[in-house]
């Protein structure tokens, strides 16, 4: 878990950079410490041992912190992170009973719960408050014109570069892909997950470009916009919340990456990394059973005889 | 020694990057399995050397070092015993007989300590030094007899599998009717960790492990006979292909994988088949020995020697110095390490065996057998294990798991009791290869509920039998 929270560590400096020291690195504080506390005080209440040091609990506080606004108030973050541990952990019964990724289960409740203040971001650097991330940009702006305004286009390629309010753009997606591949290095994960998760994402919004690119924005955009890279490498990739089979990770991966374009262009929310790898968690089960490898020894016979190939 | 160290390095990691690269693909492998550090180097150049057996010294010789029903004692106390002669007859098919290792008395015929722990009938006999061959030991020339009397030789010699599975090898060879038998695979892999046996036999014999391949072939009447033997030995491969040149046996070296060296995972690598579940190697054509089971077999067709001494490593990091040593069955464990220059530090473990399949043994009074391969000892610091944690779903053990099978669904399933769930989930098709044990990130003893698994599964069975 320490390792993971290293690979975290250079979108997290780039985060406290662009949005201003102080606040980002409260609201990283006060999710890790909402987290922290509620592991510690539930084990101490239910008399269990207490499992801080393992890591997991200060990772799900960063998770989280990265997916709430840098300038969210400082009881936003730690009720965030209590929800995160206790109804998307603990009542399960701890680490590795978990069905849904604790920290996308926290941000989903803030979401929810405070709309406004969860989509309600700083501008990187210049940290003037906007309303609108790129993201709902577009939403807002197809659902009033049907299409994406010249406005709305000059701003998104801002996007890139990380002028847009709560995007980081090209670096942070630079950062996390750093992060995840020296994961991957590790085998602390593998790649199937991110990979059929980002490829299947670009392949649906590809083919939407390509068909109205006035009314569907780019692949690219998809790729460096929202959580889509920070989901792809830590939080799909979730031991506890994933299948166990590679097979079954590739599925999982192409079921996020489908369910979040979609749910990006048609759904009501203007992003859909969270909610995606939410449904796919819950179906892991269903997906470990179908894709139970075959055991060693149960190949068709021929001729009385197992032959590798045919 | 820092220079050692960077050279270790770089070494390990252009071995990373081959893989990564895929150059060690031409190699043939199987699917699922580990790279554990191989530990070799300790004892990889250290050649052979006799462990002796002074006048007065004591061997503890069990009846049952096989698999299948124990010898019956056929001496008493009191008797004197030549070297190779019999002193444990075999009871049924299954069974192999048991000779003395030395010469001497013979002081007791009691239960004695074996190195699981249990008390279980040995014959203890004090040599007289001497070492005295009994005289009715002869030798006959292979070529000049029918299988049957080859076999009979073998069964004579009580030649069990030395790779550690100890399963008599007169079974193994004799296929029930209408078993087509066209592969003869010899394992030279020994890719358990730290153990060097093989490869020294390899290195220092071959032509003894030829001609016993030869003989095999023989009585199996095979033509296609493959050695396969993991890539971190190159000189015993070069040795091994300079041998077989000419003699009809292949040389296949294979991929440095864990566990390369199961009898399954062997089969697929080498062949491609794969052993029907539930099934025997014999089911798809084939039949493995270990190459020191063929270097035995010469011995006992070529010169009669029956297996009272085998090759073994011992090594470890609470060993002075490791070295391989040719030990005489019955040998305490005590006297072995002493021979390598004794305990180094505070002695944690004692394992007999590999490290990821052997046993661990509950002193070092327990004699060796005819199926150690190797004594490891470790010291304290390296066999404490973490505390065990909830499984999180990692994956890894399912990836690493050579059959096939979902170990962390066992044992969730075992936890709860369910064996019948643990029999859906084919637990019966886990070769307790401790793939899954050593990978785990949360320290489950995952193994041990598999083996709990199987044999109540086993009893189960049996049970409904008798119904
Ligand atoms: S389940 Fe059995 S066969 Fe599979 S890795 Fe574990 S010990 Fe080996
Ligand atoms: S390796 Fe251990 S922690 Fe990982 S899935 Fe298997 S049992 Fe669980």
């Amino acid at each position: 878990m320490w390792e993971v929270i290293g690979a975290l560590c250079p979108c997290c400096l780039l985060w406290i950079l662009s949005f201003g020291v102080q606040a980002s690195c409260l609201t990283i504080l006060f999710c890790v410490l909402g987290c922290v506390l509620a592991e510690a005080g539930w084990e101490l209440i239910r008399k269990q041992p207490i499992t801080v040091r393992d890591g997991s609990a200060v990772m799900t506080g960063i998770l989280l912190a990265l997916n709430v606004p840098p300038n969210a108030a400082w009881w936003m973050a730690l009720l965030g992170g209590f929800v995160a541990i206790i109804i998307g952990k603990q009542v399960f019964g701890g680490l590795g009973c978990n069905p849904f990724n604790p920290a996308l289960v926290g941000r989903t409740v803030l979401l929810i719960s405070f709309p406004v203040q969860m989509t309600t971001w700083v501008m990187p650097r210049t940290h003037e408050i906007t309303s609108a991330t790129p993201l709902s940009a577009v939403k807002m702006a197809v659902g009033l014109h049907g299409n994406i305004t010249p406005e709305v286009q000059a701003q998104l390629s801002g996007v890139f570069y990380g002028g847009l309010g709560g995007q980081l753009g090209v670096l942070s997606a630079l950062a996390l892909i750093a992060g995840g591949c020296w994961l991957i290095y590790r085998k602390i994960i593998t790649w199937h997950i991110p990979a059929s998760f980002i490829g299947s994402a670009f392949v649906l919004s590809s083919i939407f470009w390509l068909v109205d690119s006035s009314k569907y924005p780019s692949p690219l955009f998809h790729m460096v916009t929202g959580g889509l890279m920070l989901g792809a490498f830590f939080m799909a990739t979730d031991w506890v919340t994933s299948p166990l089979t590679p097979k079954g990770m590739v599925v999982f991966g192409i079921g996020c990456g489908v369910l979040t374009v979609l749910i990006r262009l048609f759904g009501g929310y203007p992003e859909g990394v969270a909610f995606s790898i939410l449904l796919m968690n819950s179906a892991t089960p269903i997906i470990d059973r179908l894709t139970m490898p075959r055991k060693f020894g149960a190949m068709p016979k021929k001729f009385g005889l197992v032959t590798k190939k045919g | 020694m820092q220079v050692q160290q960077v050279k270790e390095r770089s070494k390990a990691f252009v071995n990373l990057f081959r893989q990564h690269k895929g150059m060690n693909m031409e190699l043939k492998t199987f699917k699922g399995g580990l790279h554990p550090p191989d530990n070799k180097r300790w004892s990889e150049k250290k050649a052979i050397e006799v462990c002796p057996v002074a006048e007065g010294d004591e061997l503890v010789i069990h009846l049952s070092q096989h698999i299948g029903a124990p010898a019956e004692a056929c001496v008493q106390k009191g008797d004197k015993v030549l070297k190779g002669q019999v002193i444990g007859t075999p009871k049924g098919f299954v069974s192999v007989p048991i000779h003395a290792s030395t010469s001497g008395e013979v002081i007791a015929v009691e239960p004695r300590l074996d190195t699981a722990g249990n008390k279980t009938m040995a014959v203890v006999i004090k040599a007289d030094g001497k070492d005295e061959w009994d005289p009715n030991l002869s030798g006959a020339d292979p070529d000049k007899l029918m299988p049957q009397e080859l076999k009979d030789r073998i069964l004579a010699a009580g030649i069990v599998g030395m790779g550690g599975a100890t399963f008599p090898t007169h079974v193994k060879l004799s296929p029930p009717e209408g078993k087509k038998i066209d592969y003869l695979i010899l394992n030279g892999v020994e890719c358990e960790p730290y153990l060097t046996a093989d490869d020294r036999l390899m290195q220092e014999k071959p032509e003894e492990v030829v001609e016993g391949i030869l003989i095999l072939k023989r009585i199996l009447g095979v033509e296609k006979a493959v050695i396969g033997i993991e890539a971190n030995k190159p000189t015993a491969i070069e040795t091994m292909q300079k041998a077989c040149e000419g003699k009809g046996i292949e040389v296949c070296p294979l991929q440095l994988k864990y566990p390369q060296g199961a009898e399954k995972q062997l089969i697929y690598a080498v062949t491609g088949r794969e052993v029907p579940s539930g099934g025997l190697p014999m089911d798809c054509g084939c039949v493995v020995q270990n190459v020191g089971t063929a270097a035995a077999v010469n011995a006992a067709v070529r010169r009669g020697i029956p297996l009272i001494e085998r090759i073994a490593t011992v090594s470890g990091s609470a060993v002075a110095e490791p070295k391989n040593l040719l030990i005489k069955i019955g040998q305490p464990i005590s006297k072995l390490v002493e021979f390598c220059g004794g305990v180094k530090g505070e002695l944690g473990k004692i394992i007999q065996g590999g490290p990821m399949m052997g046993m661990a043994a509950v002193s070092m009074d327990v004699p060796v057998t005819r199926g150690t391969s190797g004594i490891l000892l470790f010291s304290e610091g390296e066999v404490i294990r973490a505390p065990e944690g909830p499984c999180v779903r990692c994956g890894n053990c399912v990836r690493a798991c050579p059959a096939f099978i979902m170990p962390t669904e066992i044992a969730f399933q075992m936890r709860r009791g369910k064996v019948d769930e643990a029999e859906k989930l084919n637990v019966m098709d886990c070769i307790e290869c401790g793939s899954c044990t050593y990978i785990c990130p949360a320290q489950i003893p995952l193994l041990q509920f598999f083996r709990q698994a199987k044999s109540a599964i086993r009893a189960n069975i049996a049970k409904r039998k008798k119904v």
